[in-house]
């Protein structure tokens, strides 16, 4: 039998180090049946060798063109090139970033090609595909090495130190945007020690920003904001007030900051400018802004795209977009695990063979082009919602009101239980008016004891209410006691069913207690 | 003949059972609470067989006799997790001595009335207390004697049937005769016409008759009741048992059993009715059985269920720094407690924090899964109640769920139409990863379909709870 050939070919983008498939991946997808391929050399920029390849079972092919010829599906990581495409036949499957919004001239072709095409940044944003979120993993990665890059190019030490030779006040980080990168960058830059504050549109996400030890930078500024979860996670468009307010705050912070990432993008969107020229100017000399955002166009007024450019007044701005390839090992290894995972999806049976299910909404999402059509945009997925709705706040009660709730309890609770008592006397002189004394004397114990019992049972602990099932079996044979007290009798028949009632309710005393005990006994501290 | 003796040391048992009920309230008082509760007992046959039950004493120590012999037996032989049935049965029993009781009184005042028209004097404690009673309290006497008869009829017939369902014996789905309800309240309604009858002397055997109605409506009413509510159906019957001690209690005039008997009566009452809250649902919808009809069809499920193997939940609880078990009726059947408690020993031996959660109905019986971790030697302070932890589950790494369904059913929150709707729930799906032991993929003792099983942070460990977790043993050092 033939087997399903995966292939991965050497990224031809320039500069681009990371790889779709490792050695682990190909273990992987090896066990779902699939048969790997990959093109000599295309580990080797992320510190895969080709040996490493084959140890791990992986067929290592010449060039590319075996590659494209041989596999059936084609893992790679940039967007694919013109020549690239071109290889592209119908009964080929193309997984990788593909950026349809932005790229109609790749669908086109893919589209007379023929060939599926799967682009890994259209995978639904809900919690089932997580583990095939590449934007999210490559954004985890990007948020850590923008840190990384600016304490690089920053002259001083992240963490604030009294040394011998003088006091280090700690570096003080603006995180905006709080998205992934951005929340890896507060990770990372709070775990260096450095004073890190951190702003986002989404006042929602302030919980986890604190949760990650930064400190989350509010707006004075009344306005409903937009439900994040109503735009997959992700922020939207705001208010010429609400941006009006935000610079304001940054202007107020820039002369503070020493170190600035931004990663403030919007979907299919040129990134907002929230860092303006006039921010920068009012930064010290030798501060760093790494602008993660920079291949939109970037939110700081004068990022150079790819470029690291200092300004007149000392200031770095970093606008490299390619954080993720200077980690190409890491990476790789991420990317290439939701590649794997992206792989499991599509073969539900792990079977070796594709099943392309346009039913089920993740793989619908992530496919742009099938069987010779273009199908991007995707319909909205059936299942929706990632983030939960902001809870209702309830009203703070004012400590008036909170007295006032009290008291009207109380008074609930007293006439409650006042109604009872009454109640309750009224049906005891009811039933005293016609019963005989004798009978009412009883009837007093009677209810004394029932009262005793409520009084009592609430309190009995909820882990011992078998053994308190098993004492009161073993106590209600105290009917003992009226069979005891007919036995006596001059009639045999009497005598016979007072014997059998002793010896049945015997049974229950003995063994109610017993069990009881066995029961209590196991109860034991820790 | 007054015996002031013996109230005198009916006063005194009467204050130890209560003391042995209120010490219930913590394990440590709980051990000396049994005492108090067997002294009282001791106290109560001892001052009754010197005092007035002194007639054919021997026979009657006789019997208690043979009585512990097999009381003994039936308590030391029996598993822990048959402990539901074994109630359940000694339920049956005071039932029924209940009914003998009720009948020998009927029985006296036959004869106290046929000796005194025959102008002879009678014999026995009883008969002679009898004798002295006047028309009015005769009346009175069997109204009592009418109640405890009934009331304990209905408790022994329901008590077998609820053994039977406990015991696997009987198909543990609610079953109703034709007419349903109808059939019981037609029974209950000529119940009352035969007891009014028997007042106006209509004779015994419209007693006789009463008692085989009470058989079948104890029969029929459990028979109505799911496998689900069966720990409220047992407290239930529990109280019912206690009832009907008073009532005999009340006929024979005799204050100890009144006490006694309204002691547990309203025990059984409170604990029916802290199970049905649990269960956030009404005592009378219980009492009419099954599960009462949804507005509408349940929502539909989505994704599948994972399964996973013993290496991936050995891993996973490797990683796990807090891990928190959920135990059900499906580890009482599996057995598997002494496993669950071996694996719990190992994780804290290795600094993890190992928690229990337990959810109110778990099990068959109130308490049923604090008992059997006992057993175990699982130490009760690491056992918690649903509300103490049901918070705690955001923070943790690793759910094992543990043959138990319906009360981790995210259903009873989430759909509206779902029968458990409104039913506390313990919040599992919120922890980062859920194992779920289980046998198969089936729903279970209720039939619900449950959502948490199709989670994405759920993973189901497929096998039988014993075998399962004892395989998990092996990769844990």
């Amino acid at each position: 039998m033939r087997h399903v050939k995966i292939g991965t070919p050497t990224e031809v983008e320039a500069g681009e180090n990371r790889v779709a498939m490792t050695p682990d991946s190909a273990l992987q997808l090896q066990k779902l049946g699939y048969e790997c391929l990959i093109q000599s050399g295309a580990g080797a920029r992320a510190d895969f060798s080709d040996s490493d390849y084959e140890a791990a079972g992986v067929t290592v092919v010449p060039d590319a063109d075996a590659l494209w010829a041989q596999a059936d599906i084609i893992a790679k990581v940039r967007i694919p090139q013109d020549a690239e495409l071109d290889r592209l036949t119908p009964e080929k499957t193309l997984i990788t970033f593909f950026n349809p919004g932005g790229n109609a001239e790749g669908l086109e072709k893919a589209k007379a090609k023929g060939g599926n095409v799967i682009a890994m940044e259209m995978v639904p944003r809900i919690s089932r595909a997580q583990k095939m979120d590449a934007l999210s993993s490559m954004a985890n990665i990007a948020g850590y090495r923008a840190v990384i890059e600016a304490g690089n190019n920053f002259g001083r030490f992240f963490t604030g130190q009294v040394t011998a030779a003088g006091k280090v006040p700690p570096a003080k980080v603006l995180i905006v945007g709080a998205g992934v990168a951005g929340l890896a960058a507060i990770g990372t830059s709070t775990s260096l020690g450095a004073i890190t504050l951190a702003f986002d549109v989404r006042p929602e996400v302030a919980e986890q920003v604190e949760s990650m030890g930064a400190e989350f930078v509010y707006l004075d500024f009344e306005e409903e904001q937009q439900d994040g979860s109503a735009t997959g996670g992700y922020a939207s468009v705001s208010s010429p007030e609400f941006r009006e307010a935000q610079l304001a705050k940054f202007r107020e912070l820039a002369p503070e900051v020493d170190i600035v990432i931004t990663t403030a993008l919007i979907p299919n969107r040129e990134a907002p400018k929230l860092w303006l020229e006039d921010m920068v100017k009012a930064m010290k000399p030798g501060s760093v802004i790494v602008d993660l955002a920079a291949e939109k166009g970037g939110n700081v007024e004068g990022t150079v795209k790819d470029e690291k450019v200092v300004t007149d007044n000392g200031v770095t701005i970093i606008g490299y977009t390619d954080f993720p390839s200077r980690m190409a090992r890491q990476s790789s290894l991420l990317y290439s695990t939701n590649i794997r995972h992206m792989m499991t999806d599509l073969t539900p049976e792990k079977d070796g063979k594709v099943n392309h299910n346009m039913e089920d909404d993740v793989i619908r999402g992530a496919t742009v082009a099938y069987q010779g059509e273009i199908t991007f945009p995707p319909p909205p997925p059936k299942v929706a919602a990632i983030a939960a709705k902001p809870k209702e706040k309830v009203k703070e009660l004012t400590p008036e009101e909170k007295r006032a709730n009290e008291i009207a309890a109380f008074k609930a609770q007293t006439k409650n239980q006042v109604t009872l008592i009454t109640v309750g006397a009224v049906l005891l002189l009811a039933v005293g008016l016609v019963a005989p004394a004798s009978f009412m004397q009883h009837f007093i114990v009677f209810i004394l004891s029932v009262f005793i019992g409520f009084q009592v049972i609430w309190n009995v602990a909820h882990s011992l209410h078998t053994p308190l099932m098993a004492v009161t079996n073993a106590i209600s044979s105290i009917i003992i006691l009226g069979a005891l007290i007919q036995i006596g009798s001059s009639s045999v028949l009497i005598t016979i069913l007072a014997a059998l009632g002793i010896f049945m309710a015997s049974i229950n005393i003995f063994g109610g207690f017993l069990v009881t005990r066995r029961m209590l006994a196991m109860f034991q501290k820790s | 003949m007054e015996f002031g003796f013996t109230i005198a040391a009916y006063a005194v048992a009467a204050v130890l059972f209560i003391l042995s009920l209120g010490g219930l309230s913590g394990q440590e008082s709980a051990k000396r609470a049994v005492w108090y509760g067997i002294t009282g007992m001791a106290i109560a046959v001892l001052a009754t067989l010197i005092g007035p039950g002194a007639g054919l004493w021997w026979l009657s120590i006789v019997l208690i006799g043979i009585g512990a012999v097999v009381g003994y037996q039936l308590a030391t032989k029996v598993q822990m997790t048959q402990m539901p049935e074994l109630v359940a049965i000694m339920h049956s029993l005071v039932g029924l001595a209940a009914v003998f009781v009720g009948f020998n009184a009927d029985l006296t005042i036959n004869m106290v009335e046929a000796a005194k028209a025959a102008g002879e004097a009678v014999e026995g404690s009883f008969a002679t207390l009898v004798a002295k009673k006047t028309a009015v309290e005769i009346t009175i006497l069997k109204v009592e004697l009418v109640l405890g008869i009934w009331i304990g009829a209905v408790t022994f017939t329901g008590s077998v049937v609820a053994y039977g369902k406990l015991a696997g014996k009987v198909n543990s789905a609610a079953k109703k005769l034709p007419g349903g309800h109808m059939l019981n309240a037609a029974a209950a309604g000529l119940s009352v016409l035969l007891a009014i009858m028997y007042f106006s002397d209509a004779g015994s055997w419209t007693l006789v008759l009463l008692t085989l109605l009470a058989l079948f409506i104890g029969y029929h009413l459990i028979m109505g009741i799911g496998g689900a509510d069966m720990p409220v159906v047992v407290s239930m019957l529990n109280s019912y048992s206690g009832w009907a001690a008073a009532a005999i209690g009340f006929s024979l005039g005799n204050d100890l059993l009144i006490v006694v008997g309204a002691l547990v009566g309203s025990s059984g009452a409170i604990l029916s009715y802290i199970m049905c809250k649990a269960m956030n649902r009404a005592f009378v919808s219980v009492i009419l059985g099954g599960f009462g009809g949804s507005s509408g069809p349940a929502m539909e499920v989505e994704g599948e269920q994972v399964p996973i193997d013993v290496d991936g939940v050995a891993n996973a609880l490797d990683e796990a720094d807090s891990v928190i078990i959920v135990p059900g009726y499906g580890m009482a059947v599996a057995q598997a407690q002494q496993n669950v408690a071996e694996l719990t020993r190992k994780l804290r031996a290795k600094g993890k924090a190992v928690r229990f959660a337990i959810h109110p109905v778990a099990g068959r019986l109130p308490g049923h899964m604090n008992v059997l971790l006992a057993e175990a030697k699982v130490p009760y302070d690491i056992v918690l109640e649903m509300d103490e932890i049901n918070d705690d589950f955001p923070d943790t790494d690793v759910v094992i769920v543990i043959g138990s369904n319906d009360i981790v059913n995210p259903a009873a929150q989430d759909d509206p139409n779902s029968p458990i709707a409104g039913m506390p729930v313990l919040e599992v799906w919120k922890a980062k990863q859920v194992f779920v032991s289980k046998r198969g993929q089936g729903t279970g003792y209720s039939g619900i379909e449950n959502p948490l099983f199709f989670k994405d942070n759920t993973r189901m460990y497929y096998g039988d709870a014993k075998d399962s977790i004892g395989a998990l043993l092996n990769k844990i050092d």
